[in-house]
C-alpha cells in the first residue's frame, strides 16, 4: 500500500532519466530493476481512482484502476522486463532511454481515466517509440520512422479533436464507453483504429516494425497496438463494426505474410492477424468476448515477443533476416531454435500453449452469439497462422536448405529473456486459472474440453500434414531454394488457379498502388522544392514599402466599401 | 497606491533620461532591470485591485473626465500590462549578456534609454482612457521602436526599420484620422465618453469612416495579414533582445487597441452588426494562419520562420475576436498571454544562437542539439507550446480557442485552427531536425553553451510555459473575467 498516488508510468519515467546519465552495469540493474519493484507496486495497489485533480473545467484522472487496466498493466510490466533483459547488451542510450520511456507510456496510457490523459500517452508513445526505430541508424530506418511518426500524431490529433468533440458534447472528459454516436465517437474510433492497425491504417506497422533495431522490435510489439486494443475494449466494446473489421484483419494479413521474404515483415503481419482475434473479440463484446479478447492480447504480448526475440537473435548473429538467406541454423543455435518453436506453437494456438486458452474464448465467443461466418474466418486465419508464423517462421530460419550459416546462439542475456517467454507460455497453456483469475468478468470458462482439444488438434494436424505433404512434393525443384517466395510456391499448387491470380493481382495493385502514391508525393514536393524559391519569393521576400502601401489601400478601400454598402 | 495607474507609466519615463547620465552600460543595465522590475510589481498590485474592487478610474492632474485625461484600469487593460511589463522586465535580464556582441558599447546607454521609452509609450496606451492620449503614446513606442530595430549589427535592419517606419507611421496617422473624426462628431476624446455617445450617431457615415480608419490602422500595427509584410524583416534584423521584446509585447499591446476600440469604445452591436466585422476578421485571420505558417516552412532564416509564426499566431487571436462571443474573446486574450510567453522563450533562445554563432541561419544550426543542449531544449518545449502541446500555454489557448469555435457551431473553423498547428510542427521539425540530427558544420564544432545571461531568462520564460499551462488560474481566469466585463458593459 506504499505511495498508492504513484502511476506506473512515473518509475519508467524515473528509470529513464536515471538510464540517461548512467552507464555500464549499473544502468543494466536499474532498468531491470524498475518494472520489477514497480509491478510488485502495482500488485498492492487496489481498484479506484487514485489521482485525480481539475484542469481548466474538467476532471482529469490520470490514474484509474480496474480490473481492464490492470491486466494490461501487469503484461506491459512483464513484457517491459523481458524486453530489457533482452536488451541488456545494448549499449546505445538513445535506445535504452527510448524504450523506457515507451514502455511507461504505454502504462500511463492504459491507466488513463481521461481522454486528454490519454491523448497526453497516445502522442508520448508516438514520440518515444520512433527513437527505437531510428536508432537503427541507416537511411531506410529513418524515412520508415518518419513515416510512423507523421500516421501515429495524425491519430493523436484525431483524438485529440474527438476529445474536444466529446468534451463539447458531453461536458466530461471521463474515460469510459463512447460508441459511434456523433462526429466524437467517430473521430475517436478512428485514431484508435489507425494505432489499431485496421485495414488500410495497417501500413504503418509492417513498414516501421521489421526496419527497428533488434531490440526495438521487441519493445515495439509489445506496447503500442495493444494499447490501442485496450481502447478499443474501453471504449467500444460491443460495437458490431469492430466484428468485421477484426475478421478481416486476421484474414487479409495472412496473405502477404505468406508472400513476404522479410521473416520479421512476416511477424508484423501475423500481429495484425493476432490484434484482428482481439478486436473481433471486443467487438462482439459479450463477458466471454471480452475476457477472450484482453487474455488474448496478455498471451500475444509474450508470445510475439517471443518470436520477434528470436528473430531478432537470428538477425543480430547473422545480420540477415530474409527467409531465402537464412536455414539451417538448428545445427549452431539449438537453444533458439526451441525457444521459438515454443513461441510459434503459442500463436498456432497448439493445447498446452498459451494462444490455445485464449484464441478459443474469442471463437466460442463468436458461435455462441450467431456469427457463423466470423468463425469460419477465424478458423481460417488460425489456419493462416500456424501457417505463416507456426511454420514459416521456424522452418525457414532453423531447417529448410541448410544456408552455410554458423551462427551460435545469442548472447546469455537474449537467452534468458526468451527463456522467461517461453516459460509464461507454456505456464499460461498449462495452468490457465492463474490467467483467468485476473480476467475482468468470471465466466467459468474451460478451454480443455474434448471438442476444443480436439477440433484444434485436428485442425493443425492436418495444415501441417498438408504443409509436409506439398513440401515433400515440392523439395525437388531447384528454384525452390533460391527463390523467396518459396511458400507463397506451395501454396499456389494447393490453391485453384484463380486464386493465384487474385493473390498477384493484389499483390500488383497493392505495389501500383503505393508505388504511385509514392511517385505522386515525391513529384509534389519535387515541385514544390523546385518552385521553393519562387513560393517563398512571394510569401516572404523584401517587399518595397509601396506594395506594402498598396495593401493598406486595398484593405481601407475595401473596408469603406463594405461600410457603404451597408 | 491611488496613484498606481500613473505611476506605472511614469516610472520608465522618468527613468529614461536618467539613462544617459548614467553611462557605464553595466550600471544602466542594473538600473533598467529595476525600473523595468518596479513597474512589473506595480501592475500586479494593479491586478490584484481590479480584481478585487473592480475598476480604477484615475484622474490625471485632479481634472475629472471627459475634460481631463483619464487612465482607466480595468480587467483587460490590467492583464495586458502585466504580461507586457511581466515580459520586459524578463527579456531585459538578457540584455546585458546580448548586447554584447551586438552592439557597440558607447551605444548601449542609447538602447536602454529607448527601451524604457518603448515600455512607456506600450503601457501609456494600455492604461489611458483617453483616444488622443492612445496616438501619443503609439507614437512614443513606435518612434522608439523604429531606432531600436534599426541598431541591429546587420545593415538590413537599417531597411527594415525604414518599411516598419512607414508602414507605423501610416499605421498611427490612420488611427489619429479615425480618432479626428470621431471627435467631429461626439466633441469627446474619452472612451467611456465616446461609448455613450457614438450610438446616438452611429448611422453617419462619419463615423463609418472613422472605424475603417482605425481598424486599418490598428491591423496594421498588429501585423494582420495582408498587412503584415513589415514584420518579418523588423523582427530579423533588430537586436535579438529587441525581437524578443517587440514579439512579445508589442503585437499584443496592438490587438488590445482593436479589442478596446471595437468593444468599448465602438460598441459590440455596432462593430459586428453594423459591419460584417466578424466574416472579415474571421476570414483574414484564417488566411494569416494558413499564409503565414506556409511561409514560415519555407525560411531559412531562424527569426524569419519565428516572426511569421508570429504573424499566424495574431491570426488566431483575430480568429478569436472574430467570433463575437465571451468564450472566443478570453481564448483570444488568454493568447495573447500564453503568446508573449512562447515568442518571449523561443527568442530569447535565438539571442542565445546569435551570441555563439553570430547568425541565426538554418543551416548553422546543424549539430547544436549537442553543443548547446539546454538551449535546443529551450526552443523544443517553446515549439512544443506554439504547437499546442498539453501541459505547456500552448494547449490552454488553442483549445479554449476550438471549444468557443464548437460552442459557436464553427466547427470547420475547429478543423482549420487545428490543421494549422499541424503547419506549426512543419517548421518547427525542420529546426529540431537540423538541430539534432545533423552532424555540426565545421566551423561551429567550438561552440558551446549558451552563457548564464541569457540562459536564465530564456528558461524561467520555458518554465512559465510549462507552469501557467498546468496552473491555470492566472492566465484563464483574468482573460475570461475580462471577456466577461467587456460583454457584460457592452450594450
Amino acid at each position: 500500500m506504499w505511495m498508492l498516488e504513484i502511476p506506473p508510468f512515473v518509475p519508467f519515467f524515473i528509470g529513464a532519466v536515471i538510464a540517461a546519465v548512467t552507464r555500464g552495469r549499473l544502468r543494466g540493474l536499474v532498468m531491470v530493476l524498475i518494472p520489477v519493484l514497480s509491478a510488485i507496486h502495482l500488485w498492492t495497489v487496489p481498484e479506484g481512482s487514485h489521482l485525480q485533480f481539475a484542469f481548466l473545467s474538467y476532471e482529469l484522472i490520470p490514474y484509474r484502476v480496474d480490473k481492464l487496466s490492470l491486466m494490461f498493466g501487469y503484461v506491459f510490466h512483464i513484457a517491459a522486463f523481458i524486453a530489457i533483459i533482452y536488451a541488456l547488451h545494448v549499449r546505445d542510450t538513445v535506445q535504452q532511454v527510448a524504450a523506457l520511456m515507451y514502455a511507461g507510456s504505454g502504462l500511463g496510457a492504459v491507466f488513463s481515466g481521461d481522454l486528454l490523459s490519454l491523448f497526453v500517452f497516445w502522442e508520448l508513445l508516438a514520440f518515444t517509440s520512433v527513437f527505437l526505430i531510428w536508432a537503427r541508424r541507416t537511411q531506410k530506418a529513418y524515412t520508415a520512422g518518419m513515416r510512423y511518426l507523421i500516421i501515429q500524431v495524425i491519430s493523436g490529433l484525431l483524438l485529440l479533436v474527438g476529445a474536444l468533440f466529446y468534451a463539447a458534447e458531453n461536458g466530461t472528459l471521463a474515460f469510459g464507453y463512447i460508441g459511434l454516436q456523433g462526429i466524437a465517437g467517430w473521430l475517436i474510433f478512428i485514431a484508435f483504429g489507425i494505432k489499431c492497425a485496421f485495414p488500410f491504417a495497417h501500413n504503418w506497422l509492417t513498414d516501421a516494425y521489421p526496419e527497428a533495431t533488434v531490440t526495438g522490435t521487441v519493445f515495439l510489439s509489445a506496447f503500442t497496438s495493444k494499447v490501442a486494443v485496450y481502447s478499443l475494449a474501453r471504449a467500444y466494446p460491443g460495437t458490431e463494426l469492430l466484428i468485421y473489421i477484426g475478421a478481416a484483419m486476421t484474414c487479409f494479413p495472412i496473405f502477404f505474410a505468406v508472400i513476404e521474404n522479410d521473416l520479421r515483415r512476416v511477424l508484423a503481419y501475423s500481429l495484425i492477424n493476432q490484434v484482428g482475434f482481439m478486436v473481433v473479440g471486443v467487438g462482439i463484446g459479450t463477458a466471454l468476448a471480452i475476457n477472450g479478447a484482453v487474455s488474448h492480447a496478455f498471451n500475444d504480448v509474450i508470445f510475439k515477443g517471443l518470436l520477434f526475440m528470436s528473430m531478432g537473435a537470428v538477425l543480430h548473429m547473422t545480420g540477415r533476416i530474409n527467409g531465402s538467406d537464412l536455414g539451417g541454423l538448428y545445427k549452431t543455435m539449438p537453444k533458439t531454435t526451441i525457444l521459438c518453436i515454443v513461441g510459434a506453437a503459442s500463436i498456432s494456438a497448439f493445447p498446452l500453449f498459451s494462444g490455445f486458452v485464449s484464441k478459443s474464448m474469442v471463437m466460442s465467443a463468436a458461435l455462441e452469439n450467431g456469427h457463423n461466418w466470423v468463425w469460419l474466418m477465424l478458423l481460417f486465419a488460425s489456419a493462416g497462422v500456424f501457417h505463416h508464423a507456426g511454420i514459416k517462421i521456424p522452418y525457414f530460419a532453423f531447417f529448410a536448405h541448410d544456408s552455410g550459416i554458423r551462427a551460435s546462439d545469442p548472447p546469455s542475456n537474449m537467452l534468458i529473456a526468451m527463456f522467461i517467454a517461453a516459460a509464461l507460455c507454456v505456464g499460461i497453456g498449462v495452468y490457465p486459472a492463474a490467467l483467468y483469475s485476473l480476467l475482468p468478468y468470471d465466466t467459468g470458462y474451460n478451454p480443455y474440453d474434448a471438442t476444443h482439444i480436439l477440433a484444434q488438434t485436428q485442425l493443425l494436424f492436418f495444415s501441417a500434414l498438408a504443409f509436409v505433404w506439398l513440401n515433400l512434393k515440392n523439395l525437388y525443384p531447384p528454384e525452390l531454394r533460391s527463390t523467396n517466395i518459396d511458400v507463397e510456391w506451395t501454396y499456389r499448387r494447393v490453391l485453384p488457379a484463380v486464386w493465384q491470380g487474385t493473390v498477384a493481382m493484389s499483390q500488383r495493385v497493392y505495389g501500383l498502388f503505393s508505388q504511385s502514391v509514392t511517385r505522386v508525393f515525391t513529384l509534389t514536393t519535387n515541385y514544390l522544392a523546385h518552385k521553393n524559391a519562387k513560393i517563398s519569393g512571394l510569401l516572404s521576400d523584401k517587399h518595397p514599402a509601396g506594395s506594402m502601401v498598396l495593401w493598406v489601400v486595398v484593405i481601407l478601400a475595401s473596408y469603406l466599401l463594405l461600410t457603404f454598402l451597408q | 497606491m491611488a496613484h498606481l495607474p500613473i505611476l506605472q507609466v511614469i516610472l520608465p519615463l522618468l527613468a529614461a533620461p536618467l539613462c544617459l547620465f548614467l553611462k557605464r552600460p553595466k550600471l544602466v543595465w542594473l538600473f533598467a532591470c529595476v525600473v523595468t522590475a518596479l513597474t512589473f510589481t506595480i501592475s500586479v498590485l494593479l491586478v490584484q485591485q481590479v480584481t478585487s474592487t473592480g475598476v480604477i478610474s484615475y484622474e490625471l492632474g485632479g481634472w475629472a473626465p471627459p475634460w481631463g485625461i483619464e487612465y482607466r484600469i480595468d480587467a483587460l487593460n490590467a492583464f495586458v500590462i502585466m504580461v507586457v511589463s511581466g515580459l520586459s522586465a524578463v527579456v531585459l535580464l538578457a540584455a546585458r549578456t546580448s548586447l554584447e556582441n551586438e552592439l557597440s558599447s558607447n551605444r548601449q546607454t542609447y538602447f536602454y534609454a529607448l527601451y524604457l521609452l518603448s515600455l512607456t509609450g506600450m503601457l501609456g496606451i494600455l492604461a489611458t482612457g483617453d483616444a488622443f492620449n492612445v496616438f501619443v503614446f503609439l507614437e512614443i513606442s513606435s518612434l522608439s521602436a523604429y531606432a531600436l530595430i534599426a541598431m541591429g549589427k546587420d545593415r538590413r535592419a537599417l531597411w527594415a526599420s525604414y518599411q516598419y517606419l512607414i508602414m507605423g507611421t501610416i499605421g498611427a496617422t490612420f488611427i489619429l484620422i479615425g480618432i479626428g473624426l470621431m471627435y467631429q462628431m461626439t466633441g469627446t476624446l474619452n472612451m467611456q465618453d465616446l461609448a455613450e455617445r457614438l450610438p446616438e450617431v452611429a448611422q453617419t457615415r462619419t463615423v463609418f469612416v472613422s472605424f475603417a480608419f482605425v481598424v486599418v490602422g490598428v491591423c496594421l500595427k498588429l501585423a494582420l495579414f495582408p498587412l503584415h509584410l513589415w514584420l518579418p524583416n523588423a523582427y530579423a534584423y533588430a537586436p535579438s533582445i529587441v525581437t524578443a521584446m517587440l514579439a512579445a509585447t508589442s503585437t499584443k499591446v496592438a490587438i488590445y487597441l482593436l479589442i478596446r476600440f471595437t468593444f468599448t469604445v465602438f460598441g459590440l452591436s455596432f462593430s459586428f452588426t453594423t459591419l460584417p466585422l466578424n466574416i472579415l476578421f474571421l476570414v483574414l485571420g484564417l488566411l494569416g494562419v494558413f499564409v503565414a505558417s506556409t511561409s514560415a516552412i519555407y525560411q531559412q532564416n531562424v527569426k524569419h520562420i519565428f516572426a511569421y509564426s508570429s504573424i499566424a499566431q495574431v491570426g488566431y487571436m483575430i480568429v478569436g475576436i472574430s467570433v463575437g462571443t465571451a468564450a472566443g474573446l478570453s481564448a483570444s486574450l488568454m493568447h495573447i498571454f500564453n503568446h508573449a510567453l512562447m515568442k518571449g522563450a523561443l527568442f530569447l533562445a535565438l539571442a542565445g544562437v546569435m551570441y555563439r554563432l553570430g547568425n541565426v541561419q538554418l543551416k548553422s544550426f546543424q549539430g547544436l542539439g549537442r553543443q548547446m543542449p539546454l538551449t535546443m531544449a529551450a526552443i523544443v518545449v517553446g515549439g512544443l507550446s506554439l504547437i499546442g502541446v498539453p501541459l505547456t500555454v500552448g494547449f490552454i489557448s488553442k483549445w479554449y480557442l476550438v471549444v468557443a469555435m464548437i460552442e459557436n457551431g464553427w466547427w470547420p473553423v475547429a478543423i482549420l485552427i487545428l490543421f494549422g498547428s499541424l503547419l506549426a510542427i512543419i517548421y518547427l521539425w525542420r529546426v529540431v531536425e537540423v538541430a539534432y540530427f545533423r552532424a555540426p558544420n565545421k566551423d561551429n564544432e567550438s561552440v558551446k553553451e549558451a552563457p548564464l545571461g541569457i540562459l536564465i531568462p530564456t528558461w524561467i520564460l520555458v518554465l512559465a510555459n510549462v507552469y501557467f499551462g498546468v496552473d491555470t488560474r492566472i492566465n484563464v481566469q483574468i482573460a475570461q473575467m475580462a471577456a466577461e466585463n467587456l460583454f457584460g458593459v457592452a450594450p
